[in-house]
């Protein structure tokens, strides 16, 4: 490993905020989305725009409004959070060696902003040589502002419109988890757990309707059917 | 009628859960993680949750609405395998959604 001390400065911040530019543009229509479908369940303007900036993860955020009821259902939606986010637990240590130099608001910041893109990027910038920690965060502020903004653009177009219930703008939402599972296939090893989830997740639908257990009850079921897989074939 | 500006505590209360919840992972995760190495078994398992997860979120859904979000899924799935641009995914999806909910 390099010897070179991390830093964390300026110029690092701005290098991230300049490889952030392409995300932005194809991040935008999410955004908007997510503001639509918001201001379509009941949530204020203040209430959405509070959510994006303290949340900050559009999976979470759109399996919560999923589930969303008046009043705000606040164990599931905090458990949602927790369940779609867990795989994120892994993605910190991976950054170690940048994160381990730093302290108190930089490293709270870093991790705070820590998303699959940013993630992605800070890995492959580590592994080539990049000792400028501040990188993290300078993709992760525009993002952020950028999620927060265009939820604030999304809940007004949602008010001007007013689309009804069951108008195929709330398909949406949908349409993004079918298009990261897509991007998420990596082959038939999916097949089991994904078939497991589904079944079950139908099932838990059908026997407690209304809630959001069977996302919990599928994910579980399908990833340890597929954890136990490979731990036999290892 | 809710007003712009209107905070519900009950809402606010959820949202702080989330955000709760979402940095115990992210920052919780580098903490734990880095005292014990994740055993192979929970790092299978944490790398099936989204796709698991996502799949019981949609599933489900697909099921209990009938011809508009099959239609409405297949089109993603289809502009997603020929594009991987998550913005026509979205755009196709929501389209064919659209067709279905309009014949009807």
């Amino acid at each position: 490993m390099t010897t070179t001390p991390i830093i964390f400065t300026t110029a690092g911040f701005r290098r991230g905020v300049r490889h952030s530019l392409p995300l932005l543009l194809a991040l935008t229509p999410y955004g908007v989305v997510f503001g639509i479908i918001a201001q379509g369940k009941g949530l204020s303007l203040l209430e959405a725009a509070l959510m994006s900036g303290w949340v900050f993860g559009g999976s979470a955020q759109l399996v919560a409004l999923g589930i969303w009821t008046h009043p705000a259902p606040i164990l599931s939606a905090t458990i949602a959070a927790l369940v779609v986010n867990l795989r994120s637990a892994l993605m910190g240590p991976v950054l170690s060696p940048w994160l381990d130099r730093l302290r108190g608001w930089p490293l709270a910041t870093s991790l705070f902003l820590l998303v699959d893109n940013n993630w992605a990027m800070g890995v492959k910038d580590m592994n080539s040589g990049g000792r400028d920690a501040a990188y993290l965060v300078g993709i992760g502020v525009p993002l952020w502002l950028q999620w927060v903004s265009l939820t604030i653009v999304g809940h007004a177009m949602g008010e001007v419109l007013r689309p009804p219930p069951g108008h195929p703008i709330f398909f949406t939402a949908l349409a993004v988890f079918v298009a990261m599972l897509a991007n998420m296939w990596k082959g038939v090893a999916d097949l089991m757990p994904w078939a497991i989830a589904a079944c079950v997740a139908v099932a838990t639908a059908h026997l407690m309707p209304g809630t959001f257990w069977h996302i919990v009850a599928g994910a579980l079921a399908g990833s340890l059917a597929g954890a136990l897989r490979d731990m036999r074939q290892a | 009628m809710t007003s712009l500006f209107t905070l519900d505590p009950i809402t606010l209360a959820a949202i702080l859960g989330m955000g709760a919840a979402t940095f115990a992972c992210r920052a919780g995760g580098y903490w734990l993680f880095r005292q014990i190495k994740p055993t192979p078994f929970i790092r299978s398992m944490l790398n099936y949750i989204p796709g698991t997860l996502f799949v019981s979120f949609v599933v489900p859904a697909v099921v209990a609405g009938g011809w508009q979000p099959a239609a409405g899924a297949a089109g993603t799935l289809v502009a997603m395998i020929a594009t991987r641009s998550l913005v026509w995914a979205m755009i196709a999806g929501t389209g064919a959604a659209w067709i279905v909910w309009g014949l009807k």
